[in-house]
């Protein structure tokens, strides 16, 4: 009996000290059973640990409204937002973005310097930007410009993929920038960035 | 005697001006040629950054308006950033794609546009920004903006327009002046704004953002 009453107790103090907000509070299970129960991404979902808050609020909205298109966000996004109000949207957000991120680190190791390169200084000569003018040095992210550091290497490959695709086109600028991009730089850029720590979650 | 000095020092001033307008009109001239010359996708690349309609953009660093600029100013801070008179990591590595050839077609199409300001900025102090700017602070040896950037703040020849600018690129650029520009030596004419910014507080200098990033 002793020892379930302690796993017990043990549990409720981590739900109190996992945040501000109480687990219980937000329906953060209806995210975490896609997004990994740590919120550090899953297969296909991505990481939102440690996410621009306001980027999360955006991407809710643009599910909300079918703006976001691609073909996951079609297939579970679409669904997921439906029946989401916006103080629940925002607060998850909140939730999410003070968690610490770790990286994914699943990219491919031979392919990193070329996709530092590219991150920080672009290709001038053939027009292709330097991420780091808008991500930041460390691909941190800033309001609603995205963490991109350590995310998964497959979904940095898939949204620059998608983008090029023409999905998803009122994501200015992003999908000209992916258009820019080889898939051999793309490979390269999403090894690169899969492997960029994140253990600061400051706003 | 003095009939013909006068008359010797008004053919000089005459030679002068003539020299100086016709210089001015083969500048011209020169720009003008150069215009249509520049590829469609570099320009496309400035705008990835500074905006669809080169109106700025606040990422994790700020990109500046360009629309509406000065022809003459844009191009001296390209030729700037080639010569590396201007120190910026971000345009440093742009300048390893642009041709001293590219730079007046460049300059020409940002100039052309004419976007609405991005605008975003606070607003508390923007009454004592357009009073700085219309009048200068005399007592802080400021000049009024205005003489120079003009009562629209439109700018004109090598001086920059103003109006519209993105309220933190204002306000990052007159903190960081001659860190970041006029690193060739005191002939650089960056050189002009250097007392003013020394004289300006930082509460000065957002005031003029404020109200300089709300001008259209």
């Amino acid at each position: 009996m002793r020892p379930i009453v302690t796993n017990l107790a043990a549990v409720a103090l981590a739900l109190v000290a996992v945040g501000p907000v109480l687990a219980d509070e937000l329906p953060i299970r209806n995210c975490t059973w896609c997004h990994g129960t740590s919120a550090q991404g899953l297969t296909v979902a991505p990481r939102l640990a440690g996410q621009r808050e306001d980027y999360v609020v955006h991407q809710l909205q643009s599910f909300a409204a079918h703006k976001r298109d691609d073909f996951l966000a079609e297939k579970y996004m679409w669904s997921a937002t439906a029946n989401l109000d916006p103080d629940t949207a925002r607060n998850l957000a909140a939730y999410f973005s003070s968690l610490t991120p770790r990286a994914a680190g699943d990219g491919e190791s031979e392919l990193v310097a070329e996709g530092r390169a590219i991150f920080e200084n672009g290709v001038p000569t053939e027009n292709i930007a330097a991420c780091q003018a808008c991500h930041g040095p460390e691909g941190q992210g800033v309001r609603e410009i995205p963490r991109l550091g350590g995310l998964s290497y497959n979904y940095l490959k898939q949204r620059l993929e998608q983008w090029n695709e023409g999905h998803d086109a009122l994501a200015a600028p992003m999908p000209k920038v992916a258009k820019s991009l080889s898939p051999n730089r793309i490979a390269a850029l999403a090894s690169f960035l899969s492997f960029v720590g994140g253990e600061t979650a400051e706003k | 005697m003095k009939t013909s000095l006068w008359r010797a020092a008004l053919r000089k001033s005459l030679a002068v001006c003539f020299a100086v307008t016709a210089g001015g009109a083969l500048a011209e001239s020169r720009h003008v040629r150069a215009a249509g010359g520049v590829p469609e996708a570099k320009f496309e690349y400035c705008t990835t950054c500074h905006g669809p309609s080169a109106q700025g953009f606040r990422g994790y660093y700020v990109m500046p308006r360009l629309a509406g600029q000065q022809t003459l100013y844009l191009e001296n801070q390209l030729h700037a950033f080639l010569e590396q008179r201007r120190l910026n990591a971000v345009m440093a590595n742009v300048a390893h794609g642009i041709t001293t050839e590219m730079i007046p077609g460049l300059a020409e199409r940002m100039h052309a546009l004419n976007p609405p300001p991005v605008g975003g900025a606070p607003t508390a102090d923007v009454a004592l920004g357009r009073e700085i700017f219309t009048n200068g602070l005399p007592d802080q040896n400021v000049p009024a903006c205005s003489a120079c950037h003009g009562p629209d703040a439109k700018g004109q020849r090598e001086i920059p327009r103003l109006a519209g600018q993105l309220y933190w690129y204002m306000t990052y650029t007159l903190s960081i002046w001659s860190k970041e520009r006029g690193q060739g030596g005191r002939q650089d004419i960056s050189w002009i704004m250097r007392p003013t910014v020394e004289n300006l507080t930082t509460k000065q200098i957002q005031a003029i953002a404020e109200y300089v990033s709300a001008l259209k």
